[in-house]
C-alpha cells in the first residue's frame, strides 16, 4: 500500500476489490476441494492442477492484500532474493535425490 | 527520543521502517516454510510404493479451516481500510471477527489432532486375509469397483480405534497415544478394535469415486478381537506413526504456532494499544498493517499447506 493511495475514494475502491478477491478465494477453494473427486490419469497431472490453483489464489492474496500490486521498489528486491534462494531451496533437493555419496544409496 | 520513521518513508528505502522490517521478517519465513516444503517434496518423493498414506485427512473439516483463515484474512485487510477512512469502531468490529477466526481456526485444528490422536493402526506379524476374516475389509465396494484386488486381498494392518479388555473380561477406551509397549506394561493380552478400513490402501482420488458412486458401504465401527501376542506394531496417529505424520505435525503444527502468535499481536492492538490511537492515528495505523501482512503471510502458507496434506 504505497503512500500515494491514501486518498477516501481509493480506499472506498479497494474495499470492492477486497470483496472481490475473497469470493475469487473461496472458489479456488471450491475448486481446489472438487478436484478430489475428478480422477486424473496421472498423479503428476493432480499435483500439477493442485499447485496451480494454490498459486493463483497465494498470487492473488500477495497482490491485493499485501498490496504488492504498486508497492515499493525495495520490496520487490527483498522478494526478488527470496524467490532465487527458495527456487535453489527446491532445486537442490531435487538434484540431491539422485545424488547420494558413495556407499549411502539405498539397494533394494 | 523519538523512534525516526515510524509514520515517514525513509529517503533511501521508500518505506517506513516497520514495514522494511516485516518484509525481510516475511523474506525469512519463506525461507523457513520453504525448507520444510521441500523436506515434504523428498519425503513424499521418495517413500516407497503403496507406503505414502491417503485418506487419513477430515477433508471437510480441512476445508472449513481454509474458509475460516480466508474470511480472517479479508477482515485484517478491511479492518485496516476502516482505519485509513478515520473509522476507529468499525475497525475495532472487524479486526474482533479477525480474532474470533483466528480463534476458531486453533480450536479447529485442536479437535483435529485429538482425533488423529484417538485414531490407531495395528500391524499383524502375519498379515491376515479378507478372506478368512471377512468383516476386515468392507466387501461390496471391493466386489463393484476396480480397485486392484490383490492389494486389499490381504491386510498387514487395520486402522482404527483401540479398545483394551482387562483381565475381568471387561472392555475400556484405550488412552492417548499407546503403543505396543503400553500394552504390554499394562499387561494387557487382548485389544478390541473398531475398524475403520476404507482409508489408508486406497488412493484418496480412488476413494472418491467410490464414495461418488454410492457404492460405499463404510462397514466401519465393526469390532475384531486381536491377541497383543499377534501384533507386531501398534500405534496412534502421532509423529511417530509414519513420516506422513512427522511431517504433518511438523508442518501445521509451526502453522498453528504463527497463527496463535499473530492473533497474540492483532489483539494486542486491538485492546491494549488503542491510546496510540487517539496520539498518532498513522503509526497505529501503520502497526496494523504490518501486522496485517503477517497475517496475510500465514494464511499462504495454508493455502498450500491444504492441497499438499490433506488433498494429494
Amino acid at each position: 500500500m504505497s503512500d500515494d493511495h491514501s486518498s477516501p475514494e481509493y480506499i472506498e475502491a479497494a474495499k470492492k476489490k477486497y470483496w472481490k478477491v475473497f469470493w475469487v478465494l473461496m472458489f479456488g477453494t471450491f475448486i481446489t476441494v472438487a478436484m478430489y473427486f475428478v480422477y486424473f490419469e496421472k498423479m503428476w497431472q493432480t499435483v500439477t492442477v493442485a499447485l496451480l490453483i494454490a498459486t493463483a489464489k497465494a498470487t492473488c492474496v500477495a497482490a491485493i492484500f499485501m498490496h504488492l500490486w504498486g508497492e515499493k521498489k525495495l520490496v520487490y528486491q527483498i522478494l526478488y532474493a527470496t524467490v532465487f534462494f527458495f527456487i535453489g531451496l527446491m532445486w537442490l533437493t531435487l538434484w540431491a535425490m539422485n545424488d547420494a555419496p558413495f556407499m549411502t544409496e539405498w539397494v533394494r | 527520543m523519538e523512534i525516526p520513521y515510524t509514520t515517514q518513508p525513509r529517503e533511501d528505502t521508500g518505506l517506513y521502517n516497520a514495514k522494511l522490517g516485516i518484509w525481510l521478517f516475511l523474506a525469512s519465513e519463506v525461507m523457513l516454510f520453504g525448507a520444510l516444503f521441500s523436506s515434504y517434496i523428498l519425503l513424499r518423493v521418495g517413500a516407497a510404493e503403496g507406503a505414502w498414506p491417503h485418506g487419513l485427512m477430515n477433508i471437510p473439516i480441512g476445508t472449513f479451516n481454509t474458509v475460516v483463515l480466508i474470511t480472517s484474512s479479508v477482515t485484517v485487510v478491511l479492518s485496516w481500510a476502516a482505519l485509513k477512512l478515520g473509522n476507529f469502531k468499525r475497525y475495532q468490529k472487524i479486526q474482533a471477527v479477525t480474532v474470533i477466526c483466528a480463534l476458531g481456526f486453533l480450536g479447529i485444528k485442536t479437535t483435529e489432532y485429538n482425533e488423529k490422536f484417538h485414531h490407531y493402526e495395528i500391524w499383524f506379524n502375519e498379515p491376515m486375509t479378507v478372506a478368512e476374516h471377512p468383516n476386515l475389509m468392507n466387501q461390496s465396494f471391493v466386489e463393484e469397483t476396480t480397485i486392484n484386488k490383490e492389494l486389499i486381498g490381504t491386510v498387514p494392518s487395520l486402522i482404527g480405534h483401540l479398545n483394551y479388555i482387562d483381565k475381568d473380561g471387561e472392555k475400556h477406551h484405550a488412552g492417548i497415544a499407546w503403543t505396543l509397549a503400553t500394552l504390554k506394561e499394562k499387561e494387557i493380552e487382548e485389544i478390541e478394535f473398531e475398524l475403520d478400513t476404507f482409508h489408508y490402501r486406497i488412493p484418496a482420488r480412488i476413494q472418491a469415486q467410490i464414495k461418488k458412486s454410492g457404492k460405499y458401504d463404510k462397514g466401519e465401527h465393526e469390532t475384531i478381537r486381536v491377541q497383543v501376542s499377534d501384533l507386531r506394531r501398534m500405534s496412534a496417529f502421532v509423529p511417530a506413526h509414519s513420516t506422513f505424520f512427522a511431517i504433518y505435525f511438523t508442518m501445521t503444527a509451526l502453522h498453528a504456532l504463527h497463527v496463535l502468535a499473530g492473533a497474540i499481536v492483532i489483539a494486542y492492538i486491538l485492546w491494549r494499544n488503542n491510546k496510540l490511537w487517539k496520539r498518532d492515528p498513522e503509526r497505529y495505523t501503520n502497526r496494523v498493517e504490518v501486522s496485517g501482512l503477517f497475517w496475510h503471510f500465514v494464511d499462504l502458507v495454508w493455502i498450500f499447506l491444504f492441497p499438499i496434506l490433506y488433498l494429494l
